[in-house]
């Protein structure tokens, strides 16, 4: 969910891994991110839309992963799949660390691209002083 | 009580003056400057500007002593995700939503939303209750139990009037609780009450047998009344 620069390389390299991928975004033009060798589908509409996601095909999904721009959005999203859909697995981006912390402990993997990279960023400054 | 507000909208803006009125302690969060400023010009310094899912914000509010958090954005996932922090985070003990899609609710009362508040079925409950020819009114469902509480209001051209109840195949699992009828107080109906036209009838029943429970009082289809 969410075919953002993240989103659609992400979509692009599980595809070009042999995985079953479909990507949704509620903007038709975010598809231009896209490779031209993706071979899943790409899917407009609203992940927050239960209807939606049963038309992306989430009933038969092994993972789900929400990376929109937002951050609640996501949340909302990933407990959606997990509590109602009953996906095994669930991944979701969220910028605020502190958010990420709270939601990883209950229960939906979380990731703060804010953390990794500044935790990245550090390490390179430090390393090279 | 100390009651926490997200979401300065009109919602948020007129359940803040309700119950500042009513002596409570409130807080209300609002994102956008300009919305803040105007209602702390107005109601004095009840608002802060802020994001009600941040954790930094809710804890220089107190959220951890409000006895009440109600998070009123016009986006559902705000809500939710602001209600699920107090819940989980601060433990406060009765969170509040407003949700605007109602295949939402069953997801925020799993989440740690204690009420989920859907405002569009609220409107579409005052609106039935206001056109005259919708004879079926929503009164009340109970989530836990299946049941609902309704209105049926007996128009002139039903077939149940001058019947007995008995006489009527009211669905087995519901129960005509009161009539309403002018000009006499309201009285719980028996076997033997007889239907009136504009009887007001209030009724509990499972969610699946209000259709034959209205076709019991021989009244159509809302939709063709």
């Amino acid at each position: 969910m969410g075919c953002g620069r993240a989103g659609a390389r992400l979509a692009g390299m599980l595809d070009a891994d042999g995985h079953q991928v479909t990507i949704l975004d509620t903007d038709s033009y975010a598809f231009r991110r896209l490779s031209p060798e993706f071979h899943g589908t790409a899917l407009v509409g609203n992940g927050l839309d239960e209807d939606i996601l049963r038309r992306a095909g989430i009933e038969g999904a092994d993972i789900f992963v929400a990376m929109t721009q937002g951050d609640n959005r996501n949340i909302m999203a990933s407990q959606i799949a997990k509590h109602i859909f009953n996906i095994p697995r669930t991944v979701c981006r969220i910028y605020d660390p502190l958010r990420q912390e709270i939601f990883n402990t209950l229960g939906i993997e979380t990731f703060s691209p804010t953390t990794i990279f500044t935790d990245i960023l550090k390490q390179h400054i430090e390393g090279k002083r | 009580m100390y009651i926490i507000i997200v979401g300065g909208g009109r919602v948020g803006y007129y359940l803040t003056k309700a119950l500042l009125d009513e002596k409570h302690e409130v807080v209300l969060v609002e994102k956008d400057e300009t919305i803040c400023n105007a209602i702390n010009d107005e109601l004095g310094s009840v608002s802060i500007r802020g994001d009600g899912s941040e954790v930094s914000i809710l804890s220089d509010i107190g959220t951890n002593r409000a006895d009440m958090f109600i998070a009123v954005t016009g986006d559902d996932e705000d809500n939710l995700i602001a209600c699920q922090l107090a819940k989980h985070h601060f433990k406060v003990r009765r969170t509040i939503a407003r949700l605007l899609n109602p295949k939402h609710a069953h997801l925020f009362e799993k989440l740690g939303v204690d009420v989920p508040v859907i405002s569009t079925e609220a409107i579409l409950e005052i609106i039935e209750a206001e056109v005259p020819t919708h004879t079926l009114t929503h009164l009340r469902n109970i989530e836990d139990r299946k049941l609902e509480i309704i209105e049926i209001r007996i128009p002139p051209k039903a077939t149940a009037i001058g019947k007995a109840v008995k006489e009527l195949k009211i669905p087995p699992a519901a129960v005509l609780a009161l009539i309403i009828r002018k000009g006499i107080k309201p009285f719980c109906p028996s076997d033997e009450t007889i239907i009136q036209a504009d009887d007001s009838v209030i009724a509990a029943t499972p969610v699946e047998a209000e259709n034959n429970l209205r076709m019991s009082l021989g009244v159509s289809d809302p939709k063709d009344a």
